[in-house]
């Protein structure tokens, strides 16, 4: 039998979106200089949610100029006053969360369950960790006073649009330094959200400078002359581009790009756990998270049991208005997103994988993709080696552990992988031998502003997060 | 009495631990700073250094996993070994750089201070640099790091002993196999510290020595999708962006050129320039909504 359940919608009154919005340059919201703009829609209804203004190169000059001004004053101020702006910051992202998290479910797509629950908290902790960071520079380990880098350029993506912000904001304004940061086209006004967050807690004009615009004002952004640093979360492609544009300067470079996790089950793993662990990794935020856990390795004594399991919890997840809190599956961000994930699922079928999704009544309006599962899948599949950056998961399995090792390690990724066993020497065997910047060990996608994370490998180098993020950002 | 006519050395690379002269069959004139003939060194060639790269890899499963106890005992005692060739480095070093006995001396004994230096360090970085994280949830958190993988070391030009030292050692101390490019026109001390590294317990391929053209041997050592990471100690400008762009296809991890008083006791700087973080995760007592639990 099935349950119905009553639709439970988070009301959007809370949140008061106005028809547009500016850049924000030197405290202000202003124009672009050649008066472009871009709307911006819903991904669950391709309702235009508003118009923003399109930054260009001439405004990430603008930008630049304003951070260098500011610099000055911000990086000379004590670490203890840093502090009380970031505490403040972090106090009113706590107050307004609700106002926020259904913002950045109208914009993004993705379900109120998770910008309210994981989203939203884990931004303000961010802004209290970092906080507490900035009198205490002295002693995080990088010798005495370590000096901030001077104005940090940065780019983030669409899939957490705020958190992203706040990854990259909080440390670099608690070591000093001054930001300039370009949100993703399809997801800007969160980040427009913050800008006002700043102008009430006060903080001085030019320190956070926020660039709603394309990939051209990404690029101008990072390859400004007058940037020390620069902080990129995205595509490996574009990471390796970013790479190229910076070298032969003094430019500090973190990027955060793309993964292929490997989510290995053991014989003996608790399956109940497992299963909700697999369904964590790979169908969060639609599975569009770079350390999404979308290759799962089974030990092929328990592959049935396990995708019995998996295929009936799949069965229970509930998709449609990301705005009722009992919606598990989202919108995909963008109709240029949904083409990319169907064309690699289309391509593992006609690979051969075997193709299953749960019935599943997508909406008639927005951006939609059905929970997916390749089974049969080896690792010369498009389907095992390619990030698709959605709700796909392939299936591929071993016999022993060295096998699970050595299919986990192949690939050119590096962010993240899974493990789940019941034997603990086998988890500290295979969480050493694997080659990835975070192992969750029975458990899978959990995030903390004191835990570093970052990629071996192509998935980028640096670590946000914990004392080792500070380190981005500091001249050490 | 006829004074006694001295036996030449022939140098040669040390690659997987063995010393092969370079595939190429070429060799380059190596002079002392006055321009006099010292020896005739191998001229690397792209295989030379593809080759390297090779041994490396296959060294560095053993080595980045030989606990950190043991390699520090390996790299003391390299020391060891230094210590017992004081005299010949000495002379090579006062050949290669110009300087006075005393003042060569002077540079071996500060470069085999160094590599104890590095040797203590194997067992202690993970201390400095890891550690536990207070996450807000029923985790155990525990970040530590690890080694990068293959390191092409691009040694530094003037200072052919002790700046080399400086740039090898930290690579190894954690546990990462290098390829090292010798210092172009002074690459006999790199050539000679291969020999104490064949006798002194650090396994083949750990450190691959070559000698020849900088720029020939690091454009492929560079562009290697092998190659986990790049010290461009020993590049000028124009080469070491060159090199960067190169580096950047496979997202290697660069370490830029930038002023060195190789004579200052180092910071930790180039030991964790090649290391990794990495954070594992495991609940603590409850394994979630199921309400299964220790």
């Amino acid at each position: 039998m099935t349950f119905e359940y009553a639709p439970a919608p988070e009301s959007r009154a809370i949140v008061d979106i106005a028809p547009s919005y500016g850049l924000f340059i030197d405290g202000e919201f202003v124009e672009a200089a050649d008066g472009k703009v871009f709307k911006t829609i819903s991904p669950a209804t391709e309702e235009v949610l508003s118009e923003v203004a399109q930054a260009g190169e001439a405004d990430v000059d603008r930008a630049v100029r304003a951070a260098r001004k500011a610099f000055e004053k911000w990086s000379a101020l004590p670490g203890a006053e840093r502090a009380k702006y970031l505490f403040r910051i972090a106090r009113i992202i706590q107050e307004r969360a609700r106002e926020l998290a259904v913002l950045e479910t109208l914009d993004n797509g993705k379900p109120i369950r998770e910008t309210r629950d994981a989203d939203l908290p884990l931004v303000a902790a961010h802004f209290f960790y970092y906080a507490g960071w900035a009198d205490k520079l002295d002693h995080a380990g990088f010798g005495p006073s370590p000096r901030p880098l001077g104005v940090a350029g940065q780019v983030i993506p669409w899939n957490f649009p705020l958190l992203m912000l706040a990854w990259k904001i909080a440390p670099a304004l608690a070591t000093g330094n001054t930001v300039v940061l370009k949100p993703a086209e399809t997801t800007p006004l969160s980040a427009l959200f913050f800008a006002d967050i700043c102008r009430q807690a006060g903080l001085p004009k030019g320190v956070v400078n926020i660039l709603p615009g394309y990939g051209d004002a990404g690029a101008a952004v990072v390859a400004h002359p007058d940037v020390n640093k620069v902080a990129f979360t995205g595509s490996t492609a574009v990471g390796k581009e970013i790479a190229r544009t910076v070298a032969g300067t003094s430019k500090k470079l973190t990027l955060e790009l793309g993964g292929k996790g490997a989510n290995i089950v053991f014989d003996d793993a608790p399956i109940d756990q497992a299963v909700e662990g697999i369904v964590g990794g790979i169908f969060f935020n639609q599975g569009q998270v770079c350390c999404a856990g979308s290759r799962l390795l089974v030990q092929e004594s328990i592959q049935d049991e396990l995708l019995d399991s998996l295929k009936r919890r799949l069965s229970t997840l509930r998709l449609g208005d990301p705005l009722d809190k009992n919606t598990d599956i989202g919108a995909i961000n963008s109709a240029e997103q949904l083409a990319r994930i169907t064309a690699l699922a289309d391509q593992g079928e006609a690979e051969g994988a075997e193709r299953w999704s749960p019935a599943c009544e997508l909406p008639s309006s927005g951006y939609w993709f059905a929970p997916t599962l390749f089974t049969n899948v080896t690792q010369a599949h498009t389907v095992a080696r390619d990030e698709i950056f959605g709700p796909v998961l392939s299936v591929l399995t071993f016999r022993t552990p060295d096998e699970a090792v050595a299919k986990a390690n192949n690939t050119p990724y590096g962010l993240s992988a899974g493990i789940w066993t019941e034997k603990g020497s086998r988890i500290l065997a295979v969480a050493n031998k694997l080659r990835a910047g975070v192992v969750w060990s029975n458990t899978f996608n959990k995030f903390d502003p004191t835990s570093p994370f970052g990629g071996y490998k192509e998935s980028g180098f640096g670590r946000e997060g914990g004392r080792h993020g500070l380190e981005a950002y500091l001249d050490v | 009495m006829s004074d006694r006519l001295s036996v030449f050395k022939t140098y040669k690379l040390y690659v997987g631990g063995k010393f092969p002269r370079s595939e190429s069959g070429r060799v380059y004139e190596v002079t002392d700073s006055k321009g006099n003939w010292l020896a005739n060194a191998p001229q690397s060639s792209r295989k030379d250094a593809r080759d390297a790269v090779v041994a490396a890899r296959k060294a560095f499963g053993a080595w980045s996993g030989a606990t950190a106890y043991n390699r520090g005992q390996i790299l003391y005692r390299v020391a060891e070994m230094l210590e017992g060739r004081r005299d010949q480095f000495a002379r090579e070093v006062a050949d290669a750089e110009g300087l006075s006995k005393s003042k060569a001396a002077a540079v071996v004994d500060a470069t085999i201070d160094r590599w104890v230096w590095y040797a203590g360090w194997t067992d202690k970085i993970a201390q400095v640099v890891g550690g536990g994280n207070p996450v807000a949830g029923p985790y155990f958190n525990l970040s530590s790091p690890e080694p990068t993988g293959v390191v092409a070391v691009v040694a530094p030009q003037d200072s052919s002993f002790l700046g080399l030292v400086s740039v090898v050692a930290p690579v190894i101390a954690t546990g990462n196999t290098a390829v090292v490019i010798a210092s172009e026109k002074s690459p006999l001390p790199a050539l000679s510290l291969g020999e104490v590294l064949a006798t002194s317990d650090l396994p083949g391929g750990v450190v691959n020595v070559l000698s020849g053209r900088t720029a020939e041997i690091a454009a492929p050592l560079a562009a290697h999708q092998d190659v986990n990471a790049i010290d461009l100690a020993g590049a000028d400008d124009v080469l070491a962006k060159e090199l960067e762009v190169a580096a950047a296809d496979n997202l290697k991890r660069v370490l830029r050129p930038q002023p060195v008083d190789y004579t200052e006791t180092p910071g930790i700087d180039r030991l964790t320039a090649f290391l990794e973080t990495k954070t594992v995760w495991h609940p603590t007592g409850s394994l979630g909504a199921s309400g299964s639990s220790y």
